[in-house]
Order: structure tokens, then C-alpha cells, then sequence
């Protein structure tokens, strides 16, 4: 077997705030291979986000890892130890050199006083032995590739000229032109209409089998997982609750979040399908729940509501690689 | 009118001027241009398309908080009939309490110090619709149980709030007044799925139980599938297609409704990719395109797209769509 391409191990990541510590991870492993697309799935608040800034070290200042989590970069057969890179110089080799991030909003990836087309020049220049007019000629190709009509004048221009599908096409364009092994798309269409969200996903599909790299793709909504991911993680409230194929997790769920999420989609084959809501609320981070973290929103924990009230729940893993953190789950091996 | 039409727009233009660059005609941006939809007693109609094709400006222009440009908006229940183009002082004030907007987020659009009954009350004492404090608490306490809000909620302030909980204070707000219309624009879009639910679920069983008509604005045709009976397709300032839900799915006619429908990306891992794309993003309502407007977006245009404007047909009973060719192409 390969190695991965990234893997994190045991991150848990927390936050300083004024009203004290507040775990944002707990605890989460997954790995990418070469080439992999992982969909993490999870309402908001859940530490999607957090997770991926940081396998770029982009967290706040107020972040704090724990000592055992551990993030392993593999690129050119050489290892890379991430959380321990200390020296700006070292971190370039990770931001935006082998891995690259694109955003819901695309306006945060655009510096708004500079042109589109300088700022993917800066970034080639950086990051390649290029020279400028090589750079500019590969920025020009890239937002060609990605769709922009008239590149060449485009490339003159500034984000706040775009439309919101372009920027969102731009964004990709400066992502992908340093040639990153792992793009991490966190919400990348979730601000877009459905009819440019399909234009994007097409796009990013073909530009995946075009470079192979591995995409850590970040979203709340399970069709536009189904829809791109080889392998999904779903995160609940910072911990990683299921892991497995995207056929594993949405056709034979193992998780009861993982079940609720999916009965409470509106199901255009089943019109007239109740719609069943995951009831109450999350949880604040401040207040994380004792035992299972899903306890207080959990239909399906009754007969035995006070172990899980009690007791985390362990990993376990089936003979098909399928993981879930559940005191439901057969018992397998441990992860 | 015909009696069960509680509200209807005829031929509607909403037209907003633009200031001009000096000499020449003033750029005109025509959000809704010709608009014929009629709203039965009692339904939950839903209105659906893509950003800037003009869903809330219709809404909007059905709460007289939009210029109706051209034709006519006429409310009609049991008590009076109004034409919202002409409607001003008593009988406007009036349709403000007959017809509630619910907004998508309380807290962005009100005071942060103001208490969850306070916001609840607010209509009630703007429009002098209760003449002590006792009747109002009595009032607020009673929409607030309807939409599973405690006492001990309605002393806490909106910040407080989970997105799910502040959406039911905005639904509780547009009830208390007693409305026979409601205009809910985006209602769930800001929610988790886990949560969406429930707040269509609640605005479902308000609308059995009480009977008020909804206009649901939704960018979101699953979402629009579940919970409306009749629903509407707008592409840039145009109804497009109108039919009750299960023929709008069952018998799609118009282009532009079996884009957005394959756009939707399909649950099943093993479907992937067999969408009918649709190329380039919606034109601008300043210049909308001659002929019919989705012509520069369509698989199917051809020349007389682009010369003749489609009419707005009856297929079926109830079905109306605008489209040359439906019938070829169904
Ligand atoms: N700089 C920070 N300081 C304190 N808390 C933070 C900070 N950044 C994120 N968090 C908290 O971490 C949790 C996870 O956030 P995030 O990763 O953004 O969630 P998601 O992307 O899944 O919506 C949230 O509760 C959020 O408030
Ligand atoms: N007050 C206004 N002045 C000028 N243009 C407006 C105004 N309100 C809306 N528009 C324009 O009208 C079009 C329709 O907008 P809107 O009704 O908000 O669409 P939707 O709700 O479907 O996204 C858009 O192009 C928008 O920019
Ligand atoms: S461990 Fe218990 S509470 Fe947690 S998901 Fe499983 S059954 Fe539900
Ligand atoms: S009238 Fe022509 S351009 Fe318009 S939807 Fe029909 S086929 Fe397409
Ligand atoms: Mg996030
Ligand atoms: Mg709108």
C-alpha cells in the first residue's frame, strides 16, 4: 500500500477564549491518499474549518494543539512533521506550495487592490523557479482551463469585476496553478445557485483526474458529497463520528447522526416522505456533552441511554475500512 | 376575482430607475416584468430560481414594500378588497396587519437589546392591535406556545439564539398581528438540514391549522418539493412555469425548470454526472435578452427565441409555462 498523502493523527485542537478553553477537535484521525477526494460533512459549528487550517498551521493565535496530535505530510518522498514547522520558510512549503485552499467566500483569497492576474503571478513566483512572463502565461492558461471567457483581458482586472461564479472559477484558478498535491475546498459552492454549483463541481472533477492531486472537500451538504467524494468523514460537534466509502456512508449509514442527517433532507424521488428533523440543538463547544457527544440529540439511544450518557464510545472498524465511534455499532476491532 | 384567490398580480412590472450618467435615457433594472400568478385561500405557494431572478422583489411587491411599475396586486379575503397599487392611509395600514413578511434572521434585522417578547410584541403595539400590557402578554405567550418558545425564552435576548430558535421568534413575530398572508423569503436557507426541517415542519402545521396563505420564497427546489402544493419558476423578472407541485415535477415543461431540477446534485453515489448543465450565469435585468429571456442560457433556443416573446400558455389545467416549443419538447 502507498503511503497517505496526508495523515492526521489524534488532533485535538483547542481555543483560548475568555470564557475558557473551548475544544474545537477532539481527538480526530483520517488519512488522504494520493489522488483521493474526502468529503468531511458536518453542521456548522462542528470544527470542519478548524480541522483543515490545520493541516496549513492557519489557525488563530489562540489555538493550542495537544501534544499527541499529529499531522504527517508525505510529498517527493520526503516526511513532513507539519505541526512542528516552525520557521516561516519551512511553513511555505505547505501554504500554497504543496497544499492550496479555496473558500466559500472567494473574495477572501483576493487581495482587493491588486489584479487578479498579479496576484497568481506573485504566487508562481514564489512557489516555481518561473520567470514573470513564464508565470504570466501559465496564470493566462490557468483561468482558460477553468472556464473564464477572454482570459487574456480578464487577468487585467480585480475580483470585485467578477461575477460570483467567475471568482469562485478565479479562486480555483490561483489554487490549482502552483500544482498543489491536496486542495482543501472548504464550502466551495455552498454560496453559489445549484445550476453554477453543478458548473464548479464538474470543473473540480475534471481538474482532480487532470493534476491528480487529493482534495480535502469540505461541505454541509451530503448530495454534493455523494457527488464528489471517494471517502467521507462526518464530524459531529469536533469529533469524527463515521468514516468510509461515500456508497458505504450514504447507503448503509452506520452512525445514528449520520442516519438523522440523511432522513432530514428533502428527497426529490420521495415527495411525499415525512421530513424528520435531528431534534434539539447543538450543543455549545462550551458545553460539550459527557459520554457520547451525540447523547442529547440521539433517537436512537434508549436502551441504553445511560451508558451513553456515560461512556465515549470507542472507534471500531469493520472488514470493509467502514469506522464508526458508536456504543451501537457491532463490535469490530478498534481503530 | 374568483373566489378562492386570495391575492393576485396581473401583468406586474416592479422597475427600479437607476441614476443616470447624465444625458440619455436613465438605466431601468426590470426585476419583474409582466408577472401573472394568483395565490389560492390557503395554499402554500412557492416561488423558486436563482439569485437576482427577481423572488424577492415579487414578494416584496405583494406586501406593498415594492413600486408596482405597471398592472395591478389585488388582496381579497372574507373582510375587503384591496388594490395594492392605489392602497394608502387607513386601508394600507390595514393590509400591514392582514399581510406579515417573516425575515430571515431576527437578529440581523432588529435591535439586539430588545427581549424575545419584545420582539414578538413590537406589531402588536406599533399597530395598536391590543389595548393593555396583559392582552399582549397574553397574546405573545400564546403564538410563542404554537411556536415552541417557553416563558423562559421570550426574557432572553435573540443573540442567545440557535439559528433554528431565532427563526421560530421571526415566525412567531409575523403570526401575532393575526395575518391572512405571509411572505416567508429564504426562511430555512441560513439553517442546518437537521434543523430546516423542523422550522418547515412548523410552518406547515401553522398553515393547516390556521389556514393562512404562504408565499414561500425558496432558491431551493427540494426544499420548495416538500413543503408547497402550487409552485412557481421565475428566471430574470419572469414567471416561467406555474403548476401544482406533483405536475410541475411529474409533467416539467419549461427548459429553465428541468435545468435547475438536474442541477440538484442526486444523493446517489452511483448517479453521478448525468446532469443536463446549464452553461453561463443569469443576464443582467438591466438588458434582459429580446425574445424570450432564458434564449442566451437554453439547449433548445433557436431563432424564433430570440425574436418572439413566449406566451404564458395553459398546458393542463392549472400548468401554465412560457415556452415556444413546450409541447415539442416535452
Ligand atoms: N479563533 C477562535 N477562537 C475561539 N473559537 C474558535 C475560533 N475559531 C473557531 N472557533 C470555534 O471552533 C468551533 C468549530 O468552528 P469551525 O471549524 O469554523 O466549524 P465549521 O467549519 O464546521 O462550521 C466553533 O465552535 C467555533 O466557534
Ligand atoms: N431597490 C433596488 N434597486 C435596484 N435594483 C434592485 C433593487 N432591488 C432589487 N434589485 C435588483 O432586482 C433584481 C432582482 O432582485 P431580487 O428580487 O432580490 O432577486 P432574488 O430574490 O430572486 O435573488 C436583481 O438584479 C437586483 O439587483
Ligand atoms: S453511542 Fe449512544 S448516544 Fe451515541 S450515537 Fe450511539 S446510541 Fe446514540
Ligand atoms: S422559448 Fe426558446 S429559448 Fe425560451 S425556453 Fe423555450 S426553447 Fe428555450
Ligand atoms: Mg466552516
Ligand atoms: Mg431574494
Amino acid at each position: 500500500m502507498t503511503s497517505p498523502l496526508i495523515s492526521v493523527k489524534d488532533l485535538t485542537l483547542r481555543f483560548k477564549t475568555d470564557e475558557g478553553l473551548v475544544t474545537a477537535v477532539n481527538n480526530v484521525s483520517f488519512d488522504i491518499a494520493p489522488g483521493e477526494v474526502l468529503g468531511l460533512v458536518g453542521e456548522s459549528g462542528s470544527g470542519k474549518s478548524v480541522t483543515a487550517k490545520s493541516l496549513m498551521m492557519l489557525n488563530a493565535e489562540n489555538s493550542v494543539y495537544d501534544d499527541n496530535s499529529k499531522i504527517t505530510l508525505n510529498v517527493d518522498d520526503r516526511e513532513f512533521d507539519v505541526l512542528s514547522l516552525k520557521r516561516a520558510q519551512d511553513q511555505m512549503i505547505i501554504r500554497g506550495g504543496a497544499i492550496s485552499m479555496i473558500f466559500q467566500e472567494p473574495m477572501a483569497s483576493f487581495a482587493p487592490a491588486i489584479t487578479i492576474g498579479d496576484q497568481m503571478v506573485e504566487q508562481l513566483l514564489i512557489h516555481s523557479d518561473m520567470t514573470a512572463a513564464q508565470a504570466k502565461e501559465v496564470s493566462i492558461e490557468m483561468l482558460t482551463r477553468v472556464g473564464i471567457p477572454e482570459p487574456a483581458q480578464r487577468f487585467g482586472q480585480y475580483a470585485f469585476e467578477f461575477s460570483g461564479g467567475m471568482r469562485q472559477r478565479a479562486m480555483i484558478a490561483m489554487a490549482l496553478s502552483t500544482k498543489p498535491r491536496l486542495l482543501i475546498a472548504d464550502e466551495p459552492t455552498t454560496a453559489l445557485d445549484v445550476t453554477i454549483q453543478a458548473q464548479v463541481i464538474e470543473l473540480m472533477k475534471d481538474l482532480v483526474e487532470e493534476f491528480h492531486m487529493s482534495i480535502l472537500f469540505i461541505t454541509h451538504d451530503l448530495g454534493v458529497i455523494a457527488q464528489t467524494a471517494d471517502r467521507v468523514a462526518v464530524m459531529y460537534l469536533g469529533n469524527l463520528v463515521e468514516t468510509g466509502t461515500v456508497r458505504q456512508v450514504i447507503n448503509s449509514p452506520a452512525h445514528p447522526y449520520t442516519r438523522g442527517l440523511l432522513n432530514s433532507l428533502p428527497k426529490l424521488d420521495d415527495l411525499e416522505a415525512p421530513l424528520t428533523p435531528v431534534p434539539g440543538d447543538i450543543p455549545s463547544p462550551l458545553d460539550r456533552p459527557s459520554g457520547c457527544v451525540f447523547h442529547t440529540r440521539c433517537v436512537e439511544s434508549d436502551a441504553i441511554a445511560e451508558r451513553c450518557r456515560n461512556e465515549i464510545p470507542l472507534t471500531t472498524i469493520d472488514s470493509a475500512n467502514h469506522q464508526v465511534a458508536c456504543h451501537l455499532a457491532k463490535q469490530g476491532d478498534q481503530a | 376575482m374568483s373566489k378562492d384567490v386570495l391575492i393576485a398580480a396581473r401583468d406586474l412590472s416592479v422597475h427600479f430607475p437607476l441614476r443616470g450618467l447624465g444625458f440619455g435615457e436613465r438605466p431601468v433594472v426590470r426585476a419583474c416584468e409582466g408577472i401573472n400568478i394568483e395565490i389560492e385561500k390557503g395554499s402554500f405557494f412557492g416561488l423558486v430560481g436563482e439569485s437576482g431572478s427577481g423572488k424577492t422583489t415579487l414578494g416584496r411587491a405583494m406586501l406593498k414594500a415594492a413600486p408596482i411599475s405597471h398592472g395591478e396586486v389585488v388582496f381579497s379575503d372574507d373582510e375587503v378588497t384591496y388594490d395594492l397599487g392605489s392602497l394608502q392611509g387607513p386601508e394600507l395600514k390595514d393590509y400591514r396587519k392582514r399581510a406579515q413578511l417573516i425575515f430571515q434572521d431576527p437578529y440581523a434585522a432588529l435591535s439586539p437589546r430588545m427581549t424575545v417578547r419584545d420582539i414578538i410584541a413590537e406589531p402588536l403595539e406599533v399597530m395598536g392591535l391590543t389595548s393593555s400590557r396583559e392582552e399582549t402578554d397574553a397574546k405573545v405567550r400564546e403564538i410563542a406556545a404554537k411556536c415552541r418558545l417557553n416563558l423562559e425564552h421570550l426574557r432572553r435576548f435573540p443573540h442567545a439564539f440557535s439559528g433554528g430558535q431565532r427563526q421560530r421568534i421571526s415566525i412567531a413575530r409575523a403570526l401575532v398581528s393575526d395575518p391572512k398572508f405571509i411572505v416567508a423569503d429564504e426562511s430555512v436557507a441560513a439553517l442546518d438540514v437537521s434543523i430546516q426541517a423542523d422550522v418547515l415542519n412548523l410552518l406547515n402545521s401553522i398553515q393547516r391549522e390556521s389556514g393562512i396563505t404562504f408565499l414561500f420564497i425558496s432558491h431551493d427546489l427540494s426544499v420548495i418539493a416538500h413543503t408547497c402544493d402550487f409552485v412557481a419558476v421565475m428566471y430574470l423578472g419572469q414567471i416561467v412555469e406555474a403548476a401544482p407541485t406533483d405536475k410541475l415535477f411529474s409533467e416539467t415543461s419549461h427548459p429553465y425548470t428541468k435545468a435547475l431540477l438536474s442541477a440538484i446534485p442526486s444523493l446517489d453515489p452511483d448517479v453521478r454526472g448525468h446532469a443536463q448543465r446549464l452553461e453561463g450565469e443569469i443576464p443582467s435585468p438591466i438588458n434582459p435578452p429580446p425574445g424570450c429571456r432564458f434564449n442566451t442560457r437554453c439547449p433548445h433556443a433557436q431563432e424564433r427565441c430570440r425574436q418572439e416573446v413566449p406566451e404564458w400558455r395553459e398546458m393542463s389545467s392549472g400548468h401554465h409555462v412560457a415556452c415556444h416549443f413546450s409541447e415539442e419538447l416535452a
